[in-house]
């Protein structure tokens, strides 16, 4: 009694803001109590326009293309109507609608299971409720999502989901980016009834990167799925029937595919988790830095995850054009790489031959010294795999500005030719390779040097059951490929008809050739690319609606390197070098560099070129600095630094402009936006980022070549996919990989 | 109160735990993954007999030529008819070469079906019914009798690879039950059947068992010898004419 005036006096005090006669209830009358005319009649007045509901936007990334009028039918989502495409799913009807329904097995870019029902939601006129995701939405189906039906049914669902699964949060690494978790927060029941015995699951061993806890698992199949559908390993599958399933490869095999760590982000629970990230950090203490890749010239779009100055771990953005989801495990699992061998302090080599760490005035002094003594046909500069574009421009402005114009960037062999874009850029975008439907892939293996991209035409083969014709070393593809030949024998033979592969360029409406960069080190370059546009012209390949003639490239700074203009002046410059100047160039030849040549390195890893290095610069490595970097198709896209350089470790292109200034010849740029200004005079696309810049002229203006085409084979330009810079070779986990992972 | 709530909960408990092998029964003998051994492992070469290679060709020209995956159930049927009973890796490897699909695709149809046998079994695999029906009539009993019999446990073969017992769901005989049914692999696959052995006792299971064990067949099919086929004893008191046909309907009456 004491307690009820107590409470009604807290009550009535929450309320003082909302009403000021808190204390007093107000008499009203209201125009239904009175007259029946009057009630009608004021019900009529008093009913404005009613306001229309506020725009929806599409939640979950949904976007809708409206493209065909005819197509579009209309169905009502909780009320509001909206236009879709016809043969959209009733999900994805409300996702344009901006309704978020809950989902496991679901996803966008793989086939429909429909064996979670998380989606469950009321249809109309419908006697049970419909599994949204699988359900076609046809015109004028009114759809409800917010109805007691289907909370219950979601509710349910979610108890059958928790009934077998341990309670393993505290330990699991998906906590906290738990998709059932956060699922059963929104949509669950709030109290659990079951009292049985869980059923458990022996773990399965898929390898060193997948972490296997199979107790865990729904049974979502999405795992499943993406090994079948994507990356075209057929190794998983649901063995056994009931509550008794369990996914796994039956066998003992381990999950060899590139892009076996995509199924770590796909498993909405802990059941496959990353086993280098295991136990590592938790989601909500990490800062991500959206980032790019640059293990290969795919520059697929990441996320970094930090915690304080170590990078945890690396997940994929979705990037449409590039990447879509994906990221191949190199890029996904090198970042334990970024702690090992780091070079962190000026280093110069001392009479024993052992290095000594010095300052920095002290180091660019020596270096400074020695170019500015050296003739300057002896300075040579060779770029790196990994540097970023300002670098690059920085380099070669030195280098000119000392008198030598012998620098060129690794990779593109020892006669780059960057006059005509259109020749080492993948000219139909990656994106674009969806539209053909006849590839040849010449002298390329897509599958170890640009994951994405053989992801990309692995997607196209199984929409449209495109043919690919293959020349080059036997490899494994992960769909069916013709193999035409291994030399550039073939070439000829297609360019000139002979071959029976040159009838399916003929009758494809989107032929596309793909040329491997690996072919840049060969001393006919010039005229195998004459044949392959040969081939081109004949095929009609390139044409204004649909260039397909492609080059992939093998590194993240060619592109940039040759739009830059990094190409050498004579092509054996190497052998009379007196001063040479590596800019984080670890897979050069240096057996020919004379014994009494300077060489300065400047990187971030103490890989191979520290050996023979009689200076060492410290860089800094992608992820601690902000760069700029052009991918195969010549989209510019930009790195951000995640966490702090290591010990005394500067910018790649700071450490040049101290350097001019050290031996005199300064160089015009002191900040970022000058050093980008810079560039926009030579190559103004590497600063509209996010842009592609496509190759502006064609075959026709390219010249006549009259070498004759050497006949070796050719030769595979990865030779371990899992190790192919200095980041990726410093690094354990890829170490692990290629012991246990590569087929023998 | 208290007290004695938790102690009859911590019974019930003990009691789940004794039971746990039939809480969550696997409906396959086997686990639902592999482990390799001597005679079991992905190594050792499976070829279907070349009697077999003309019935698998047989087999496969019963589906379109496209959808050669829809061969793999009695595929792998007469693959474990030929290897005595049971299916190998390598078998499993076998039948995906043929109807040319990844092998994942072939475990994941024999983990789902509980009458492929993974792990080996004995050349007269016996199957008892412990559905309902015959549970009420006694299979229980019969199930014991067996074991007891043949010294195994479920799902064992005996020392000399004759024998192994298993539980099987319902068989349909229910007007005979209890029943057991013997798969007979003794002869690999052209001398295979499964033949139901229905209305038996215990002591004319063990009857029948010692009988296979000489190498005889003793007769399928009710052991009652008082029933005809599922009749009653003393012959049937119903269905002792033909049946009378049915009222011929006047076509020209519409």
């Amino acid at each position: 009694m004491g307690l009820g005036s107590l409470a009604s006096r807290t009550l009535t005090s929450s309320r003082i803001l909302s009403s000021q006669y808190s204390r007093f209830r107000p008499i009203v009358t209201k125009p239904g109590l009175q007259s029946p005319d009057a009630s009608s009649a004021a019900a009529a007045a008093a009913q404005p326009e009613p306001t229309p509901p506020p725009p929806r936007k599409p939640v979950g990334g949904a976007r809708v293309e409206l493209t065909n009028p005819d197509d579009t039918i209309e169905v009502f989502v909780d009320g509001f109507p909206v236009k879709i495409p016809k043969g959209m799913t009733v999900l994805q009807a409300c996702e344009i609608a901006g309704v978020d329904i809950p989902r496991f097995c679901y996803h966008s870019r793989l086939s429909i299971a429909g064996n979670c029902r998380m989606c469950l939601v009321e249809v109309e006129k419908s006697p049970k409720p419909v599994a949204s995701c699988a359900m076609p939405a046809l015109p004028g189906m009114k759809i409800k999502t917010d109805t007691a039906l289907a909370k219950k049914a979601r509710e349910g669902v979610m108890e059958f989901l928790l009934m077998n699964h341990p309670l393993d949060c505290p330990i699991c690494d998906q906590g906290g980016e738990c998709d059932l978790q956060d699922q059963s927060m929104a949509f669950g029941s709030d109290r659990g009834r079951f009292t049985e015995m869980k059923r458990s699951v022996v773990d399965k061993n898929l390898g060193p990167l997948v972490k296997t806890v199979m107790t865990r698992c729904i049974q979502c199949t999405r795992c499943v799925r993406f090994a079948t559908e994507v990356a075209g390993v057929q190794d998983l599958g649901m063995l056994g029937r009931g509550s008794g399933e369990e996914i796994g490869t039956y066998v003992e095999k381990l999950m060899t595919s590139e892009l076996s760590g995509n199924v770590i982000d796909i498993c909405p629970v802990g059941a496959l988790t990353s086993k280098p990230f295991a136990f590592k950090a938790r989601n909500w203490e990490l800062k991500g830095t959206e980032t790019i890749d640059v293990t290969d010239a795919v520059g697929s779009n990441i996320r970094i995850d930090s915690r304080g100055p170590e990078v945890m771990r690396i997940i994929p953005r979705l990037n449409e054009d590039i990447n879509e989801e994906w990221i191949s495990d190199k890029t996904r699992f090198c970042y334990d790489g970024l702690k090992r061998q780091r070079l962190n302090d000026p280093m110069i080599r001392d009479a024993n031959g052992r290095f000594k760490a010095v300052s920095w005035r002290d180091a660019l002094a020596v270096v400074a010294e020695v170019a500015l003594k050296v003739k300057p046909e002896e300075i040579v500069g060779v770029a790196g795999k990994l540097s970023d574009a300002e670098s690059m421009m920085a380099l070669k402005d030195l280098l000119n500005n000392m008198g030598s114009n012998n620098v060129w960037c690794e990779g593109t062999g020892t006669n780059p030719n960057a006059d005509l874009r259109y020749r080492y850029l993948m000219n139909s975008s990656i994106a674009g390779l969806e539209k053909a439907d006849v590839f040849l892939l010449v002298g390329t293996q897509p599958r170890v040097e640009a994951a994405m991209v053989n992801a990309r035409i692995r997607k196209t083969v199984r929409a449209s059951n495109a043919k690919v014709g293959y020349i080059g070393p036997p490899t494994d593809f992960n769909y069916d490929c013709q193999h035409l030949g291994t030399g550039p024998q073939t070439i000829l033979e297609i360019a000139e008809g002979r071959h029976p592969f040159s009838s399916a360029i003929a009758n494809a409406k989107n032929p596309a050739i793909i040329v491997g960069a690996g072919l840049f080190e060969r001393d006919d370059k010039d005229a195998i690319f004459a044949a392959v546009e040969a081939i081109a012209k004949k095929g009609n390949v390139i044409r204004p609606d649909w260039n397909g003639f492609n080059v992939l490239l093998l590194n993240a700074s060619q592109a940039a390197a040759l739009d830059l203009g990094l190409v050498p002046e004579s092509s054996n410059s190497i052998d009379s070098a007196k001063f040479l100047y590596l800019m984080g160039a670890d897979d050069l030849n240096l057996d020919k560099v004379p014994a009494d040549a300077f060489v300065v390195y400047q990187g971030h890893h103490g890989d191979r070129s520290v050996y023979r290095a009689n200076v060492i610069l410290p860089s800094a490595a992608f992820s601690e600095k902000e760069g700029t970097y052009e991918n195969t198709e010549g989209c510019t896209q930009q790195t951000l630094p995640a966490v702090p350089t290591v010990g005394d470790a500067r910018d790649d292109w700071k450490i040049i402009r101290a350097l001019s200034e050290v031996a005199g010849i300064r160089l015009p740029y002191d900040t970022l936006a000058a050093i980008r200004s810079r560039m926009s005079t030579v190559a103004p696309n590497l600063l509209r980022t996010d842009e592609k810049e496509l190759a502006a002229f064609g075959p026709t203006l390219s010249p006549d070549c009259t070498q004759k085409i050497d006949s070796t084979p050719f030769k595979a330009a990865v030779e371990n996919f899992y190790m192919t810079d200095s980041i990726t070779r410093a690094s354990k986990i890829m170490a692990q990989c290629s012991a246990m992972l590569l087929k023998k | 109160m208290l007290a004695r709530l938790a102690s009859q909960r911590f019974l019930e408990i003990r009691q789940a735990f004794r039971h746990s092998s039939q809480a969550f029964r696997s409906f396959s003998t086997a686990l639902n993954y592999h482990l390799d051994s001597p005679d079991n492992n992905p190594d050792l070469p499976w070829e279907f007999s070349e009697a077999n290679k003309a019935k698998v060709k047989e087999i496969l020209s019963h589906y379109p030529s496209n959808y050669k995956q829809s061969a793999v159930i009695p595929l792998l049927d007469l693959a474990q008819q030929q290897h005595g009973g049971w299916l190998p890796v390598s078998a499993m490897n076998a039948v995906a070469k043929v109807i040319e699909v990844a092998p994942i695709r072939v475990y994941e149809v024999a983990t789902f079906y509980s009458m492929f046998n993974r792990t080996k079994v004995g050349k007269y695999h016996l199957l008892v019914c412990g559905t309902t029906p015959c549970m009420i009539r006694g299979s229980r009993e019969i199930e014991e009798a067996l074991l007891n019999h043949l010294g195994v446990k479920r799902n064992e073969v005996t020392s000399d690879g004759l024998f192994s017992v298993g539980e099987m769901e319902c068989m349909g005989c229910c007007v005979n039950a209890p029943m057991i049914t013997v798969a007979d692999y003794s002869n690999g696959s052209e001398g295979y059947t499964y033949n139901y052995y229905e209305d038996v006792t215990p002591k004319r299971v063990v009857e029948i068992v010692e009988k296979l064990r000489r190498g005889e067949k003793p007769p399928h099919g009710t052991q009652n010898p008082q029933r005809i086929k599922c009749g009653p004893e003393g012959g049937n008191t119903t269905l002792l004419t033909d049946p009378k046909p049915p009222p011929c309907r006047d076509l020209d009456a519409c």
